[in-house]
């Protein structure tokens, strides 16, 4: 890569050598200044004008008449309230443009810009600020003082900013924890027999908080062939049954594509998909990202299946849920 | 004059007099009165954004009447059959009720919606005037700064304003949002965490501070700059193209009264009607399709509004490159298309005053303006960073193409990382020259040019050159070579 | 025609020469590029492609569910006479792919021995079957075949086993129920009102020609990529709603105006620039002066 920069670099500087070499400049910028006169005024006179005017400022005022009439009528059709109000303005518009460009004089004047900065007054104005300090002898320690007082005033204005936000710890929690049963988005307790393979579950924790970022879980079930998971993870997945974070490491929305094929040969392997920005994970593989901008795996939930045969957490999450930060704990396998 | 002229104009000598003996501003109305403003109609693009923000202003205080800045959760029983009985914050209902419930409710929704796309989209189009007539040299180097914070300001508000209103589409860009927030290298949990009061989707007075920003402190901050940056343009007067009798130290142009005034209410009432028009007959942002956000639901085809665009391209972009040290994640992916691009950009655009005058080794005041084809090089480079951007927005929709056209969304994504860097070297290097071909030739850059180059002779007749304005070389001695468009 | 020819060869262009070169050669590298690029998408290394233990030689990777006990199934018409022209039809048309027994062709199609009616009147009804090329995505097209003859297919397929085929009928559903669960299990791939999307590997259709009995099926059988859904997970009552949700995706309530589609902001964005900042930029050219006008 950086061998094609270099080579682009000595290409370009070749061609401009050769360009200068040969003399051939740029022409130059147009002359700009003008010493023409282009004062003049121009008084149309215009009775047509006059009255095309008159004619649109009473159309407008029977467009905006129409909109209370049609509020009350339809009760806020919103299409013909858009038009009526829509019209007016525009009949408005056009009235005083008209009126700008046709009824009233017409003039080309020329105004003085005038200099900004004036050497004597603001000379004045610089003597004036600092004859505010004639007589004062200790200068540079009130200087001093007065920018230290300034900054701490700074500082403790700043301060009150720290109350509006909680300590950093809760970014590592979810609601899952050992035990935690999965549910559906109805309530209903998820039982690990009626986890079919080709299909995807939502789940959520009982009895916790639906609305926790970390809450929202996928769960799959993978045919053997399909499960290549580390050897620490081995017990994490009873039955072939898979529960990875439903919050995409990379920028937090909910992943919500599962492709899986119907004949894999001819197509792919199951994977899920962010909808945002299209992070690929492997369920099969921990999560493994395959295309996409997430730079973490996709989180896994060690499953367990209770003596009655549902689903529950076998722990909580061996790394943080969603997007990275500085402190985020990633995986460790 | 009439009796009705007569009448008209005594009331308004006394109304006058009335006002004089109370405030004594005869000399400042007269200054204003009489105030010449330069006439081209680029000009007039700032103007657009400013009239966007008063109707923004207007509708907005409507909205503000009957949104509900709480996330407490409810289920809804109103007149809406596809969401009966699910359950939402008390945000998306008020929203919703809005939208369906209260007549001209979805009116007033849609205009502000509609006024916030064309105002950000107005302040890009009067940026690239000025960009490209150089106007951002001194003495408006200070303006142009004024400009660009205003321009971060309304991107910031309007991704806010439509964040408001908790549905599913705007759910997902604040949980993206807040995912960049957190990015940001050794501070992100701390300032995302800050900002959503802890973890997403953050604590229940979120969407109350959010609405505060939005209602009260970005449209003050706004008002504020727009103000400060209408006075000092005041201040300096407006800048000119060259032209006959235009010289860098005189304005010409119209005076404010009577007919500059005109237009410009015209031009008022000509963004109120279109942006009306909008809102009644065309629709957009219909969150009663979305359904409410849940931190575990998304959709297909989420994408933000217009002017985010280039964030969520940038984000697809961006391979998955996560600078990890020591088990510590510096710098989490999402910062390099969601903060460190619109930080390079912005950047540029801050530095670019003092770039030029770096490059140029001109510091003096201009008050005239360039043509963009007078400076090929400033053209160039500006042109190619525009396609440069235009690219990353582009590639935000590479979905929608795989979706209408078939080519892999992969394979686009492929393609583009390299062709975003490749296109604007080409951009750059067609820009320059078409600039310097366009100065030779003098033909207008989007009329086709038919005809012959002619000069007239001494005795009076025309003397054909040629038929191609790339052969001519006028010679410095004789009278100015004259274009005759469209005779053989 | 020979001078029109000539003229466009010998044409004087304004671009120079070296810079129509460089593009020339910056656009043949990106097409290079792009040819090159991996089509198949998202795939890791191969070793996950081989599969597990496949329970009979070539059956497909997932079977389709089958309808709920009690719950209400289509049945088609079968007669002898209509299992022979299915048998003659299929012959024709499947056998090349599917195997002259159905029992596919490895690496090219599978097995259908045991899939029912369901799939076979999905894919041929929507005109996803018979497909050209193995590899690629099965699209809805218009249908190869009349409904007598997927009726003869049908019969002769379900014929080897298989579940029955599942129903919806939206009179029987809840729009609002349909809306959660279509926003929970569909809208990531189809889009919150049913105007498609992609992942990555395939295209995701707008359901805007789907019929009830259409979703029904695809919904328990889980077409090319799709996942598929039993009656625990989505009963009759949710296929029901899911269904009517769907039907109303193709007239949804659009009080707000012209609806540009209902794909969100990209449309949105657009109507923005090119109507209302276009006018708006019209309209200040009228007020305003041009450079090549006389002052």
């Amino acid at each position: 890569m950086s061998r094609l920069a270099k080579l682009l670099g000595l290409l370009v500087a070749a061609r401009t050598a050769l360009r200068a070499a040969a003399g051939r400049s740029a022409p130059p910028p147009v002359t700009v200044e003008s010493d023409v006169d282009p004062r003049r005024r121009v008084v149309p006179s215009s009775r047509r004008a006059e009255g095309v005017v008159a004619l649109l400022l009473l159309i407008a005022a029977l467009f905006a008449f129409a909109f209370p009439v049609i509020y009350i009528v339809s009760s806020g059709d919103t299409q013909l309230l858009g038009v009526a109000l829509g019209g007016a303005l525009l009949l408005l518009a056009v009235a005083c443009i008209v009126a700008g460009k046709f009824v009233v004089p017409q003039e080309t004047a020329v105004e003085d810009r005038g200099p900004l900065l004036v050497e004597e007054q603001t000379e004045e104005v610089i003597e004036l600020i600092e004859a505010g300090g004639q007589g004062i002898s200790r200068r540079a320690i009130l200087l001093g003082a007065g920018g230290a007082a300034g900054a701490a005033l700074l500082t403790a204005a700043a301060t009150p900013l720290a109350s509006l936000g909680p300590t950093l710890s809760a970014l590592h929690e979810t609601p899952w924890a050992r035990g935690v049963r999965l549910v559906d988005d109805e309530g209903r307790p998820y039982l690990a027999d009626e986890i079919q393979i080709g299909s995807c579950y939502t789940a959520l924790p009982e009895g916790k908080d639906a609305e926790s970022f970390g809450a929202g879980l996928l769960v799959v079930r993978l045919p053997a062939g399909f499960i290549h998971l580390p050897a620490a993870r081995r017990d994490w997945a009873p039955h072939g049954i898979l529960a990875y974070s439903k919050i995409c490491p990379h920028a937090g929305c909910a992943i919500s594509l599962y492709r899986y094929p119907t004949y894999a040969p001819t197509s792919q392997e199951p994977a899920f998909t962010c909808p945002c920005h299209y992070s690929t994970f492997l369920p099969g593989e921990g999560g493994r990202v395959i295309f996409g901008p997430a730079g973490r795996a996709l989180p896994q939930l060690p499953l367990m299946i209770d003596a009655e045969g549902y689903l529950r957490a076998a722990a909580k999450f061996h790394e943080d849920i969603g997007p990275s930060w500085w402190g985020v704990h990633r995986a460790q396998s | 004059m009439n009796v009705v002229e007569r009448y008209a104009h005594r009331r308004f000598e006394r109304a006058s007099r009335t006002a004089e003996q109370r405030v004594g501003m005869a000399a400042g109305i007269r200054w204003a009165l009489r105030y010449v403003f330069p006439d081209h109609w680029s000009f007039l693009l700032g103007e657009i954004a400013l009239y966007s923000f008063m109707v923004l202003v207007g509708t907005g205080i409507f909205l503000t009447l009957y949104y509900v800045p709480s996330d407490a959760q409810v289920v809804y029983h109103g007149s809406y059959p596809l969401l009966q009985g699910t359950q939402m914050s008390e945000a998306y209902r008020s929203v919703l009720g809005l939208s369906l419930n209260v007549p001209a409710g979805l009116l007033f929704r849609q205009v502000h919606h509609w006024a916030a796309d064309v105002f950000i989209g107005a302040i890009v189009l009067h940026l690239v005037r000025v960009f490209f007539t150089g106007a951002y040299r001194k003495p408006r180097d200070l303006n142009y700064f004024i400009g660009l914070t205003m321009l971060m300001l309304a991107i910031l508000e309007g991704f806010a304003g439509y964040s408001l209103g908790d549905d599913l589409l705007s759910g997902m860009g604040l949980a993206i949002a807040y995912s960049v927030a957190m990015s940001i290298p050794f501070v992100g949990g701390q300032l995302a965490t800050l900002i959503w009061g802890g973890p997403f989707p953050g604590s229940n007075t979120f969407l109350a501070r959010l609405e505060i920003v939005h209602v009260l402190l970005i449209p003050v901050a706004l008002a504020g700059l727009i103000t400060i940056h209408l006075t000092i343009i005041m201040r300096q007067h407006h800048s000119q193209f060259p032209g006959p009798g235009r010289r860098e130290r005189n304005v010409v142009g119209t005076p404010m009264w009577p007919a500059y005034a005109l237009r410009s209410i015209g031009l008022l009432f000509a963004v109120a009607g279109v942006l009306f028009l909008l809102g009644g007959l065309i629709q957009i942002n219909p969150i009663w399709q979305w359904g409410p956000y849940h931190p575990y639901l998304s959709e297909n085809g989420a994408q933000p509004d217009w002017y985010i665009g280039w964030l969520i391209g940038a984000l697809r972009l961006m391979p998955n490159w996560e600078l990890v040290i020591a088990g510590r994640t510096v710098i989490p992916n999402p910062f390099w298309g969601g903060a460190a691009f619109p930080l390079v950009v912005f950047g540029v655009l801050f530095a670019w005053p003092a770039i030029e005058r770096r490059i140029t080794r001109d510091a003096r005041r201009h008050d005239l303006l360039d043509r963009p084809r007078d400076r090929p090089i400033r053209t160039a480079v500006g042109a190619a960073f525009l396609s440069w951007v235009v690219i990353v927005f582009a590639v935000g929709s590479t979905d929608r193409i795989f979706y209408r056209l078939g080519i892999p969304y992969t394979t686009q994504i492929h393609v583009w990382r390299v062709g975003v860097w490749v296109i604007p070297l080409v951009v750059f290097f067609a820009t320059r020259s078409a600039c310097r071909s366009l100065q030779r030739s003098g033909a207008h850059p989007l009329r086709a040019w038919e005809g012959n180059v002619v000069r007239r002779r001494p005795d009076g007749g025309l003397e054909v050159l040629g038929d191609s304005p790339d052969r001519i070389v006028p010679p410095a001695t004789e009278a100015p070579v004259g274009t005759v468009p469209g005779q053989e | 025609m020979k001078r029109a020819l000539r003229r466009w060869l010998t044409h004087r262009s304004r671009i120079p020469p070296a810079l129509r070169l460089s593009l020339a050669v910056v656009l043949a590298t990106m097409a290079v590029v792009g040819l090159v690029a991996p089509t198949s998408e998202g795939q890791s290394s191969t070793s996950a492609t081989a599969g597990g233990p496949l329970p009979e030689p070539n059956s497909p990777t997932k079977s389709p569910e089958p309808p709920g006990a009690g719950n209400p199934t289509r049945s088609f018409p079968d007669s002898p006479a209509l299992r022979a022209q299915g048998f003659t039809l299929y012959q024709a048309s499947c056998s090349s792919c599917h195997g002259i027994a159905l029992q596919g062709t490895p690496r090219v199609a599978p097995s259908l021995r045991g899939v029912g009616a369901g799939p076979v009147d999905f894919y041929l009804s929507t005109g996803r079957m018979p497909l050209e090329q193995p590899r690629e995505e099965p699209q809805r097209n218009s249908p190869a075949f009349t409904r007598e003859q997927i009726d003869a297919l049908i019969a002769y397929v379900a014929s080897f086993g298989g579940p029955a085929a599942p129903t919806a009928d939206p009179a029987d559903g809840n729009l609002a129920l349909g809306f959660r669960k279509f926003t929970l299990n569909c809208a990531g791939c189809h889009q919150i009102v049913a105007r498609g999307g992609i992942t990555v590997g395939a295209q995701a259709p707008d359901l805007q020609e789907a019929t009830p009995q259409q979703i029904a099926e695809a919904v328990r059988m889980g077409p090319y990529l799709m996942p598929h859904f039993d009656s625990r997970q989505l009963d009759q009552q949710d296929l029901d709603s899911i269904a009517r949700y769907v039907l109303w995706t193709r007239h949804p309530d659009n009080s707000g105006g012209w609806a540009i589609y209902n794909i969100g902001p990209i449309p949105e964005g657009m109507v923005a620039w090119f109507i209302g900042l276009a006018a708006l930029v019209l309209v200040a050219r009228l007020i305003g002066e041009r450079m090549d006008e006389p002052v």
